[in-house]
């Protein structure tokens, strides 16, 4: 039920035209059940021994214009309806879009990007078509078949019995068959996931079978896989296929009762309570129950078909961001201090492991400090708690004084410059991507931006230079020349506090030496912190950090940690001396 | 014979009966439609000519109550007039109860069809999927890298989605509604030629309006499709660049490019659905209005009696006995043909991934005419080898020669490249007169830029492309000459990629030698440094591993990689170094995994440690496909060249 209201909340612009919609829903549905009325009059009219043309003709007009009536009513409602459909299916992409640019990494990596790019698509295109059912199909089928069902018992009589008998049946045969065939149909599908993903295996790892030649244990794999669901499909299907007959059937008896019955009454009265008319319409009533009742039980497929739908886009709008503003955030950072207190950390509630634990430390405002250690030392997680990229678990991370969540998360963010490990850029120009950092930035600001980071050479030397595009994924850049890039992008922030995440490893040593220069002429006041690899990299900090197994191993600067750690000293040591003897 | 090396640049995938098809817009092709019913007779010779039999003899009866009808509504009008059912019933009910008994069979034989077509469409979309799956299996390397993996997993998604809808829909419909229509057209012309006539031209009508209605239609469903595409290609950039738009706070302005796209994506939607939703009224109601025609023109030839024109002239005038039939054939008319129009655009379509799932299949298959095979061997006392039918430990390369006798190799993983030209694209030459020699037990590095051609040589060593000019040997025999299947079986490879396939621990490591036993593949295991991780997990070897190993670590992956790779036990290993990005104890693992796996055999290795380097026999460095250094890690310090600065850290390689 929270799942409709949800939905419902996303119909806004689009209830006027569903609105609309099942205003001429009705309306040719009324048309269409009179429809067959009518005609029987015509075919009546006509069967009479000495027809009467001026009749025929009215009634004949009558019909067409009913028909021009319908054709606009249910073209409107065509219309209506795919724009109700479609503003809906926009609303809720929008407001899924919106919802994700609010999560936190927790929330994106609890879904998996790939997974809310399909719930975007391909989801929310079947709660639209659902919709649209809903607001045309659904509608239109019980009126239809109430109308058509009222029609008949007045226009029939005895006739219409025959309804009496079908109905249930085919109600029966056919939620009998949903029953059955819906779970078999799940079981598939899961199956055919798994098929799917066995594909996938072998396409992504072709080199692999081929080293091995396993070409053959493969067929072999893949073929017992496919029979498997070969058989599952098989029966599903068979299930299904049955609402042919059934439906046939159902036609088949309706018409041998009324062609008996009927034309016994026709006889027997003399074609005073029944006569040719009333047989060949009560047919075209029959025929419209039957398939009302046909579409109907589509509809109750196609729905629950795209409630599993339906619920996987809810799950998206109806989760709670693991980040959230506080009620009256601070709006100014003083400066670019950094103080953790007694900060634990771990991914996730469920996790085993702190990925940070017992950190404490102190950075003033404007120093350099480097960090190393190992992956998975928590280096990277240490520094993406300042921009407030996740949250402590316990303890507290202060940036000028004051707790990173007592601020505005725009404002924090907008003094914390943040390099990433896996840098990014977009698609779109090497201008565009560098004023990320600063909308507003004038050219020389960007000229300059990439100078200290080393990049205006090499951007002067493409043929468009800084109007070069950017392939998504930055691939036509190198990794170099990408980790520049995205230095100049964080420089133009001017921001308090700099962060390289191990940005510059792609970047030869002599280069990697000019950018650190630059910061040290450019941004004095900045804090910057620098996770390195390389001990050339940090030897020259303030203040350099030793990260092992989630701990502060060692703090320091070069002199110090040479003596007093032996995990900087062989690092050190290996760096320079060229790798471990064996 | 032997086998010159290919390497054009045909990228063109080939096309099915020899033609030249462009790469447009779905056309309709009888040929290959064609070739999906050839396919299905060849796999169901009995069933499938029945169910089509079926479905004639169905839509027969489905088409003939009109006579009926006719019959039934006259002797109706004839003893109306007295009121006798008793004696109106003796001549009545017979026709009723033939057309009962014809029901019935049409039941029988609509049961046996739509059970047959449920079998028959999963038996087909089984068989062409696991036919597609060996030909993809037999195809070159070169094809998978060459398409895109996201492009051949839609051949088997949503294009054998479109065979099973042409299967089972498309074809069905067809037949039954052609047959209808056509038994519709004779029953009408044997009432009358001229209401026929009339009926035809409003049909004529009716498909214009269709035509036009489903072309824009159409079109906008082409470009719904392109907006949806480019939606899903930004929300994917903007998710995997999350961190970077949250570091900057661009949220805002990401919104807002997604409204955009959203904005056209919402004109394209609306505009295609409200296409498709009008043509139904339409149709319908221009059905309704033929409908009114037919009754007035019917009406006004009863009453001048115009004279009637029919087949077999049967009816000289028009009556009421005819008007009521014709007139339910109307409906039954345009209906059908209505049907007919929707499946010929669904029979297209489908015939689009037809045409898609042939080019895979026919793509040619790596060509494998190597006949030198790899034997287990004994070598007697006097060095004499001779081929064994148990597994023996010892291998020998069993080359048949054109004289009839055969010699006998033993393999010792001694593998020489000399002078070899390559390209992968004809005038892009990547590899330029590049001469390698590694005896049994050697290292050998290589060291270069991305691109430099390191991965290229390991390429063409295993024969996942062959070369263009030069001989690469292996044991002495010219790799052409080896099947595939046992060069690869004696070239051991471990990939910076790692890929696990789902299964248990055991069984992904199994795959190196599938006749290895239990104790064999923990050995393996033991021997890499793989075992003690393996053993603290809850299932140990018994793990269950999905999406590629994704419950393990990058590091934990490719141990099970050097492990798969130790338990088929090659004399020549290729490896491709991991590159940054695992950690430094991880790391040391690895490496000692990674050297336990070097000791005795001949090893390629893509270098990216300096230990490794280090402790190479010889070390190439590539650049621009060129070997443009070589030697011993002293030799190469010593020449203060390219290697002395790469080790040296003045240059870094991207």
């Amino acid at each position: 039920m929270q799942l409709i209201k949800r939905l419902a909340g996303c119909v806004r612009d689009a209830k006027k035209y569903a609105i609309w919609t099942l205003i001429f829903i009705v309306g040719e549905a009324i048309i269409e059940t009179f429809l067959p009325f009518i005609t029987a009059d015509l075919i009546n009219k006509i069967s009479k021994e000495n027809m009467d043309t001026g009749e025929v003709v009215k009634v004949g007009i009558l019909l067409a214009v009913m028909a021009l009536l319908s054709l606009a009513c249910g073209g409107i409602a065509g219309f209506t309806s795919a724009r109700a459909s479609s503003s809906f299916s926009r609303n809720i992409r929008h407001d899924l879009f919106d919802k994700i640019q609010t999560y936190s990494f927790t929330n994106i990596d609890k879904f998996s990007s790939s997974s809310l790019v399909t719930r975007m698509t391909t989801d929310v295109s079947n709660v639209q078509m659902a919709f649209m059912m809903l607001i045309r199909i659904a509608v239109r089928s019980p009126l239809m078949l109430i109308f058509s069902l009222i029609m008949s018992f007045r226009m029939g009589g005895w006739l219409a019995m025959a309804f009496v008998i079908v109905v249930p049946v085919l109600v029966i045969g056919l939620l009998l068959i949903a029953k059955y065939a819906m779970p078999a149909f799940r079981a598939v599908f899961h199956k055919y996931d798994h098929l799917n993903e066995s594909i996938e295996e072998n396409v992504r790892g072709s080199r692999v079978v081929k080293s091995f030649s396993r070409e053959e244990y493969e067929k072999k794999k893949f073929g017992e896989k496919a029979e498997d669901i070969r058989a599952d499909f098989t029966k599903a299907e068979r299930i299904v296929a049955l609402n042919t007959p059934l439906m046939q059937f159902c036609m088949y008896f309706n018409m041998i009762f009324v062609l008996i019955v009927g034309s016994m009454l026709a006889i027997k009265f003399r074609g005073t309570t029944i006569d040719v008319g009333h047989i060949s319409a009560i047919l075209t009533y029959g025929v419209q129950v039957l398939m009302s009742l046909m579409s109907l039980s589509m509809i109750y497929v196609m729905l629950t078909m795209s409630i599993e739908s339906a619920k996987r886009v809810c799950e998206v709008l109806f989760e709670e961001s693991a980040l959230k503003n506080p009620e009256s955030p601070v709006m100014t950072v003083r400066d670019g201090s950094i103080v953790y207190e007694d900060v634990n950390f771990k991914y996730s509630a469920a996790a085993q492991k702190n990925a940070l634990s017992g950190i404490n430390l102190t950075i003033p405002s404007g120093a350099t400090v480097g960090i190393i250690g190992g992956t998975g030392s928590g280096k990277s997680s240490l520094v993406q708690l300042i921009p407030r990229l996740y949250d402590v678990s316990e303890g507290s991370v202060k940036v000028g004084g004051v707790d990173v969540r007592d601020y505005d998360m725009d404002v924090l963010r907008s003094e914390v410059a943040m390099v990433l490990q896996k840098n990014l850029l977009f698609s779109g120009t090497i201008k565009e991507n560098l004023r990320w950092g600063n909308e507003n930035a004038s050219d020389e600001e960007l000229i300059e931006a990439c100078r200290l980071a080393q990049a205006d050479d090499f951007v002067r030397s493409f043929p468009d230079g800084y109007d070069t595009k950017i392939e998504q994924g930055g691939t036509n850049v190198s990794g170099g020349q990408k980790q520049r890039l995205c230095i100049a992008r964080a420089l133009l922030k001017k921001p308090k506090i700099l962060i390289l995440d191990d940005s510059t490893s792609a970047v030869d040593t002599k280069t990697d030496a000019l950018i650190r220069q630059g910061f040290a002429s450019y941004i004095p006041q900045t804090t910057k912190i620098i996770i390195a690899q390389r001990i050339a990299s940090v030897q020259e900090a303030d203040l350099i950090v030793v990260m092992e197994n989630g701990q502060i191993h060692a703090c320091g600067n070069h002199e110090e940690l040479m003596q007093t750690s032996t995990i900087y000293r062989e690092v050190y040591e290996q760096q320079t001396n060229g790798g471990v003897k064996a | 014979m032997k086998r010159k090396a290919q390497h054009t640049a045909d990228q063109k995938p080939q096309m099915p009966n020899g033609g030249t098809v462009p790469h447009k817009k779905p056309k309709f092709n009888p040929g290959l439609l064609g070739r999906v019913i050839k396919m299905l007779i060849g796999y169901y010779p009995a069933l499938f000519p029945i169910s089509i039999l079926c479905i004639i003899f169905t839509a027969v009866t489905s088409a003939i109550p009109a006579l009926f009808l006719q019959k039934v509504v006259e002797l109706i009008r004839v003893w109306q007039v007295s009121g006798d059912w008793a004696s109106a019933s003796k001549e009545i009910l017979p026709q009723i109860l033939f057309l009962a008994s014809m029901y019935v069979l049409a039941l029988l034989s609509i049961t046996v069809e739509s059970q047959l077509m449920a079998s028959i469409t999963q038996g087909f979309l089984c068989k062409m999927r696991r036919t597609m799956f060996e030909k993809m299996q037999n195809l070159p390397i070169k094809y998978f890298d060459t398409h895109k993996h996201g492009d051949i997993m839609s051949y088997y998604t949503n294009d054998i989605d479109t065979l099973r809808q042409l299967v089972s829909q498309s074809i069905p419909t067809f037949v039954r509604c052609s047959v209808i229509v056509l038994t519709v057209l004779f029953i009408m012309l044997y009432y009358s030629i001229w209401l026929t006539l009339l009926l035809l031209v409003g049909v004529a009508l009716m498909m214009l309006v269709s035509k036009k209605v489903g072309g824009g239609s159409a079109k906008y469903f082409m470009r719904l499709q392109r907006s949806v595409a480019s939606l899903e290609g930004y929300a994917q950039e903007m998710m995997n660049g999350q961190k970077v738009v949250k570091v900057f706070g661009r949220e805002k302005q990401c919104k807002e490019g997604f409204d955009e796209i959203n904005d056209a994506l919402y004109s394209d939607s609306y505009r295609a659905h409200a296409y498709a939703n009008m043509l139904g009224p339409i149709i319908m109601n221009l059905g309704n209005i033929m409908y009114v025609a037919v009754a007035l023109v019917g009406g006004l030839m009863a009453v001048t009696g115009a004279r009637n024109l029919s087949l077999f002239g049967t009816f000289p005038t028009v009556g009421v006995d005819i008007i009521v039939p014709f007139l339910s054939m109307t409906r039954q008319f345009t209906g059908n043909i209505n049907q007919l129009s929707q499946q010929i655009n669904s029979i297209v379509m489908s015939i689009a991934g037809a045409k898609r799932i042939f080019e895979l299949m026919d793509q040619i298959p790596e060509p494998d005419d190597g006949y030198v095979t790899l034997v287990n061997a004994t070598v007697g006392e006097d060095g004499s080898i001779s081929e064994s039918d148990v597994r023996t430990g010892v291998w020998a390369w069993k080359h048949p020669h054109t004289d009839g006798s055969i010699t006998y190799t033993l393999l010792q993983g001694d593998v020489r490249m000399t002078e070899v030209d390559f390209a992968y694209e004809e005038g892009k030459t990547v590899l330029h007169d590049v001469s390698v020699y590694a005896e049994p037990g050697q290292k050998v590095a290589f060291v270069g830029a991305t691109g430099a051609g390191k991965t290229t040589i390991t390429n063409l060593i295993n024969r996942f492309y062959d070369i263009a000019d030069g001989k690469i040997r292996y044991d002495g025999i010219n790799i052409n000459k080896i099947k595939k299947a046992d060069l690869r079986r004696s070239l051991g490879i471990v990939l910076q990629d790692t890929n696990l396939f789902t299964g248990t621990l055991m069984e992904n490591i199994r795959y190196g030698n599938l006749d290895a036993t239990d104790e064999e593949c923990i050995r393996a295991a033991v021997l890499v440094g793989a075992d003690d991780f393996i053993t603290r997990l809850p299932n140990g070897y018994q793990t269950e591993l999905s999406n590629n190993g994704a419950n393990l670590s990058q590091g934990q992956r490719q141990l099970i990689a050097i492990a798969r790779a130790a338990v088929a036990d090659p004399p020549v290993m290729i490896l491709d170094e991991a590159t940054s990005s695992i950690d430094t104890r991880t790391e040391a693992i690895v490496q000692k995994g990674m050297d336990a796996l070097m000791k005795g055999r001949t090893v390629f290795v893509i270098a990216h440690r300096l230990s490794t380097v280090r402790n190479s026999d010889v070390i190439m460095v590539l650049d621009h496909g060129r070997i443009i250094e070589r030697g011993s890690h002293d030799q190469l310090i010593a020449e203060k060249g390219q290697y002395y600065q790469l080790y040296t850290g003045a240059f870094e390689l991207e």
